[in-house]
């Protein structure tokens, strides 16, 4: 921390710190040198501009080293208050001290400018890494519906009249299922930009728990196929206040992760239940028809369930990185929608689990906190 | 229509043209305001990212001498924008890229709407009827039971069938200025108006939320 810190002041301040650091040495000692000798007082010194060079840049550190051996010969080495020096053996001192501690400084320096290019080079890897999915992932996912597009409305063009009307028709469709797919995809770099950026600004309102979940499923329910979806909201849970749309977004997200990966007839099931986040705050509206709209945090428990073969063990951990793609992973997808399904639920405060059951498929959990409104007890106004 | 994208407008006019409308078109808002000036159409397409001029306050310019539907053209759904024209007097909202069939059936609403006001006293939407006259809800024949509120509440919805009414202009409507920031209110009240005139409460087919910004009634 301090480090940083003081890497963050300009060079001046380098200067300045390491002047103040070397003279306040240099005071304590010259009090002290009458019990520990002038030739200790070198070594304290040395380690002084030993720990500048830990934590400044090269000039301030060798600048240090200077004015310490000057301050070293001029208050110290006998005779005192001067830049003579007595005897042989100390004017050697003092050549040794001097380049001891610039060499001290120098290497130091050295060692920490090869611990950043390391660092800066681990990061460029994980990036060029990083990029790479990216690339797999997006060249396949974006330039397929394009080729498809390119490729159909060039064949409708310049072969119009070879074709039959079912050829053009199946063509048609093919454009329109590629176009979607492409929407979709860019709907999807979008919301990861909106969560990567700190963009994003939850527009938080009352939200029916029930009409949340519903919303969702009716966007996606054409898309369920063969398998069944159901529904259990535990009764009477109060209007939570969350960002309708990026909720919505998440509960589609996930289902449409189960209705891809799930095997054929699966079971998936949607679960919402609610805690008291705080002990004692737990209030039950008891005034019949009586307007109640105190506001009391709860934590909204939301599971989503599938009865597929559940995740990989070892990659239960990776499934919310972005651009993960489980390996054998059959279908087609960017390895989007799980990390932004993580990164919305985190802006509402909240988090995420994944699980696999025993003997059935996964289980998703999301635990946001949340205010409460218990209006729902106000009956017939 | 008033947008900056030229395929886009071909896009409609093909289309519209092919649904017997006649169409006319300006790239910018200077250019579409004065066009809408001069020959005021049956309704206005505005897109809101306009190179010259924010759709915005094109929309406000519009409305000060303009009575027909404005349907406003967003890409991407940003909720505040959508929200913000509607509560500044757009008909409806459509988000790009949007199906044509969806563009199609919108205008159809909107201009029914504004040729014909309602003030019949019985209205009917498939299994529901309204008798406006004797505040009489009707679902397959049944009568149904309904409070003051949730009256009030499905008579706003039934004389702006087709039209997204936001949040705040339903609280505004129904519960007074007073209550706009109460969503709650309205939360609890489309649930309990779902309950007795949908099918299935849960998929809805007359009362349909529209996610951020606010219902819609068919």
């Amino acid at each position: 921390m301090k480090r940083t810190l003081y890497r963050k002041g300009g060079k001046l301040k380098q200067f300045l710190v390491s002047i103040i650091l070397v003279c306040s040495v240099s005071a304590i000692c010259y009090f002290l040198s009458a019990y520990i000798g002038y030739r200790v007082v070198a070594y304290i010194l040395l380690v002084t501009v030993s720990l500048i060079a830990m934590i400044f840049d090269i000039l301030p550190v060798l600048f240090a080293a200077l004015l310490s051996a000057l301050i070293w010969n001029y208050f110290f080495i006998p005779p005192k208050f001067t830049f003579t020096i007595g005897s042989t053996e100390d004017a050697l001192m003092f050549m040794m001290y001097f380049v001891i501690a610039m060499v001290n400084g120098v290497l130091t320096y050295k060692i920490r400018q090869i611990e950043k290019q390391a660092l800066q080079k681990e990061e460029k890897e994980n990036a060029i890494k990083l990029y790479s999915t990216l690339f797999n992932s997006l060249s396949h996912e974006l330039q397929t519906p394009i080729a498809t597009i390119i490729g159909a409305t060039d064949t409708l063009k310049e072969s119009e009249n070879k074709l039959s009307d079912t050829n053009k028709e199946a063509l048609v469709n093919e454009i329109s299922i590629a176009s979607l797919r492409l929407n979709e995809q860019v709907g999807n770099l979008l919301n990861m930009s909106r969560v990567e950026s700190g963009y994003l600004k939850l527009k938080r309102d009352w939200c029916d728990v029930n009409e949340l979940i519903y919303s969702s499923l009716s966007k996606i329910k054409d898309k369920a196929g063969e398998h069944t979806i159901q529904v259990s909201v535990v009764e009477n849970i109060p209007l939570f206040s969350l960002d309708f749309g990026i909720m919505e977004q998440v509960l589609y997200n996930l289902v449409k992760n189960a209705i891809q990966y799930a095997e054929k007839n699966s079971v998936i099931s949607i679960n919402a239940k609610y805690t008291t986040l705080v002990a004692g705050h737990f209030d039950q509206p008891t005034l019949q028809g009586k307007a109640y709209s105190d506001k009391i945090s709860h934590k909204l428990i939301l599971t989503i369930s599938d009865t597929g073969k559940g995740f990989p063990g070892n990659e239960i951990d990776k499934v919310f990185d972005k651009f993960y793609r489980l390996q054998n992973s059959k279908t087609g997808g960017t390895g989007l929608g799980l990390s932004i399904v993580k990164g919305f639920v985190e802006a509402h405060h909240g988090n995420i689990k994944l699980r696999n059951i025993p003997g059935s498929g996964a289980e998703f959990t999301i635990e946001i906190p949340a205010q409460t409104s218990y209006i729902n007890a106000l009956k017939n106004e | 229509m008033i947008d900056d994208e030229q395929q886009i407008r071909k896009l409609l006019e093909i289309t519209l043209q092919s649904n017997d409308y006649r169409f006319i078109e300006a790239e910018n808002a200077k250019q579409g305001l004065a066009i809408a000036a001069n020959h005021p159409p049956d309704l206005i397409l505005l897109d809101i990212g306009l190179p010259d001029e924010n759709g915005h306050s094109v929309l406000s310019k519009l409305k000060e001498w303009y009575n027909n539907p404005i349907i406003i053209l967003s890409v991407q759904s940003r909720e505040e924008d959508i929200v913000k024209a509607l509560d500044n007097g757009a008909t409806d909202y459509l988000v790009k890229p949007f199906r044509t069939g969806e563009l199609l059936a919108r205008i159809r609403s909107a201009i029914k709407k504004n040729s014909s006001p309602k003030n019949e006293s019985l209205s009917e939407f498939s299994n529901l009827s309204i008798d406006f006259a004797n505040r009489v809800v009707k679902k397959n024949n049944d009568i149904v039971k309904l409070t003051a509120t949730e009256y009030s509440l499905l008579s706003i919805f039934a004389k702006n069938e087709g039209k997204v009414l936001t949040h705040h202009y339903l609280l505004k409507e129904v519960w007074g200025p007073g209550y706009m920031q109460q969503s709650q209110y309205l939360r609890v009240f489309i649930a309990q108006l779902r309950k007795k005139i949908e099918a299935d409460p849960n998929f809805p087919i007359h009362i349909i939320t529209e996610s951020g910004v606010g219902y819609r009634f068919n």
